[in-house]
């Protein structure tokens, strides 16, 4: 094992201290790893609050700030943060315009978030939640926990911030956030298993020479695995999979995510390889997103997460947005 | 009769247990999950053995509700909601009472795993803790606390062939066949814990 670490136990604590000297415009709890905007609560604003289990870094905690969201909370490596977590974010940044719970389609997460919102409801706080579950590789049905919620969550919490930036309340923010995840889709390929620290080791074991289609965001397996294919092969079976879930009739937003371990280099020639396959299929596109936004420790791969623009979308997709690990227009 | 000192020493036993198991349930984990289980309720237990030994709830229910309020904040994942939930239903069960018997402890325990599988809509057969727990409970009936904990080994193992319909195992689809469910280990660890304790306590 090589990482940069000192012991698997104090990982989320030391990156956190780490974020808070880089970072002046957040204030960072060490010690209760809540993550907020220096300027919350925000008069009149809705908040947003998001979180999940670290290790997918710039999500969530790059996240927060003007335009995008309010806090974050870091759980553990891969595992979701703890009620108490969320209940103290929301309390921090509520101004009393009401607080948005963007969640993850994980049973972990959508445990704790339930009852962070039931805590959160007692203390009088209004909680309004927002359920992200993109993934195609994941058959959506009764007998199965569900799509996971993957690259969409960047669109989420970054459309549904700027509407809240704008004053808009909570019914709106909160419908705005849905539509965002109705109208994403994503599909996931891993080059290598990613290593937790906890275990120190791959967390699961893929020759050189093939390839896994079909990855969450955890480490766990995907759905498929076959030799190792080109960046224009991966191309056509990824937005293939995406399109074969959503019909865009107006243009995309396209996110072309890596996971972690895969230089802009691939990244960028795997783009070139998906705007091909979206204009050989005619769906044209509004706005590209390329680099490491929802990762899995050191897994090496990507991700294509496509979401159907209209025009409103549009202009809160393009609002200024000033955070750690997205900024634009200030 | 169970009383409270009973209760304590059960959550001890599962700490120890825990430890001692930690990198087989992580390693589990690591075949269909995220590699996380064994450091979670490690964590998730020596937080409820601390607490146990700074406060002393004086009745049985009052040891399990502290000890799963505990794990809720604590644990995060599922396994923190889920386990926490358990210990906490199964604790507000038994009541104030300052003893119970085997069958109250029966009794309150099915409260506890019916409540485990309202919250994460999962039923046997799914390949989960629920696979370890309802036949522990089912032989805990008959008060026999040895046959519980041979009936949640039993369960745990029977999961190996099985395709995970809940939690993180789940989106593997067939993949996740042919691995013990690491949530059914623990629970069957959580079960022996409490045999051992038992049989401490007789001899």
């Amino acid at each position: 094992m090589r990482m940069l670490i000192n012991v698997a136990e104090t990982v989320v604590a030391d990156a956190l201290r780490g974020m808070a000297s880089a970072h002046p415009d957040l204030v960072v709890d060490v010690e209760n790893r809540v993550i907020l905007r220096r300027d919350a609560p925000v008069a009149g604003q809705v908040a947003l609050v998001s979180g999940g289990g670290s290790g997918h870094e710039p999500l969530h905690g790059g996240f927060v700030g003007p335009g995008m969201l309010s806090a974050a909370c870091p759980g553990e490596v891969f595992t979701s943060p703890v009620p108490d977590q969320m209940v103290r974010a929301a309390a921090a940044v509520d101004s009393g315009a009401g607080v948005l719970f963007i969640v993850k389609n994980y049973t972990g997460d959508v445990l704790n978030f339930d009852m962070a919102a039931e805590l959160a409801e007692d203390e009088g706080i209004q909680i309004a939640k927002v359920l992200v579950n993109d993934d195609v590789a994941v058959t959506d049905s009764l007998y199965t926990a569900g799509r996971r919620g993957t690259g969409a969550t960047l669109f989420v919490e970054k459309i549904a911030g700027a509407a809240a930036e704008e004053g808009q309340p909570l019914e709106r923010v909160e419908a705005v956030a849905r539509q965002v995840n109705e109208r994403s889709r994503s599909f996931g390929v891993a080059l290598s298993a990613c290593s937790t620290p906890a275990k120190g080791s791959p967390t699961f074991d893929l020759p050189s020479g093939e390839l896994e289609l079909g990855i969450g965001i955890h480490g766990e397996p995907g759905r498929e695995r076959r030799p190792m294919m080109t960046s224009g092969e991966i191309a056509d079976f990824a937005v293939n999979a995406v399109l074969e879930d959503l019909n865009p009739s107006s243009p995309v937003l396209a996110l072309v995510n890596g996971m972690g371990a895969t230089p802009l280099l691939e990244l960028y020639g795997f783009n070139a390889e998906v705007q091909r396959v979206l204009g050989e299929r005619g769906v044209s596109v509004a706005r590209t997103l390329v680099g490491n936004y929802v990762t899995s420790l050191d897994m090496a791969g990507a991700s294509v997460t496509l979401c159907e623009m209209d025009e409103e979308l549009l202009r809160l997709w393009d609002a200024p947005v000033s955070t750690a690990g997205l900024r634009w227009g200030r | 009769m169970l009383d409270a000192d009973f209760f304590r020493r059960w959550m001890f036993a599962t700490t120890v247990a825990v430890d001692h198991e930690a990198a087989r349930l992580t390693e589990l984990d690591s075949a269909i999950g995220d590699a996380d289980h064994g450091s979670n309720l490690q964590r998730g237990f020596a937080a409820v053995s601390q607490i146990l030994e700074q406060e002393s709830p004086d009745t049985p229910g009052g040891v399990l509700t502290l000890a799963g309020r505990q794990l809720i904040s604590k644990v995060g994942g599922a396994s923190g909601p889920l386990y926490g939930t358990l210990l906490r239903r199964t604790g507000k069960a038994l009541g104030d009472a300052a003893e119970v018997s085997e069958a109250d402890l029966a009794a309150a325990l099915r409260a506890g795993v019916d409540a485990v599988a309202a919250l994460g809509g999962a039923a046997p057969g799914d390949k989960t803790m629920l696979d370890a727990l309802v036949p522990a409970v089912d032989a805990l009936d008959g008060g026999d606390l040895a046959a519980a904990r041979t009936a949640a080994e039993h369960g745990a193992e029977a999961t190996t062939p099985l395709q995970a319909r809940r939690g993180r195992a789940s989106y593997l689809g067939p993949r996740s066949i042919g691995h013990q469910d690491p949530g059914a280990t623990s629970a069957a660890l959580l079960i022996g814990a409490l045999a051992e304790t038992a049989e401490g306590s007789a001899a």
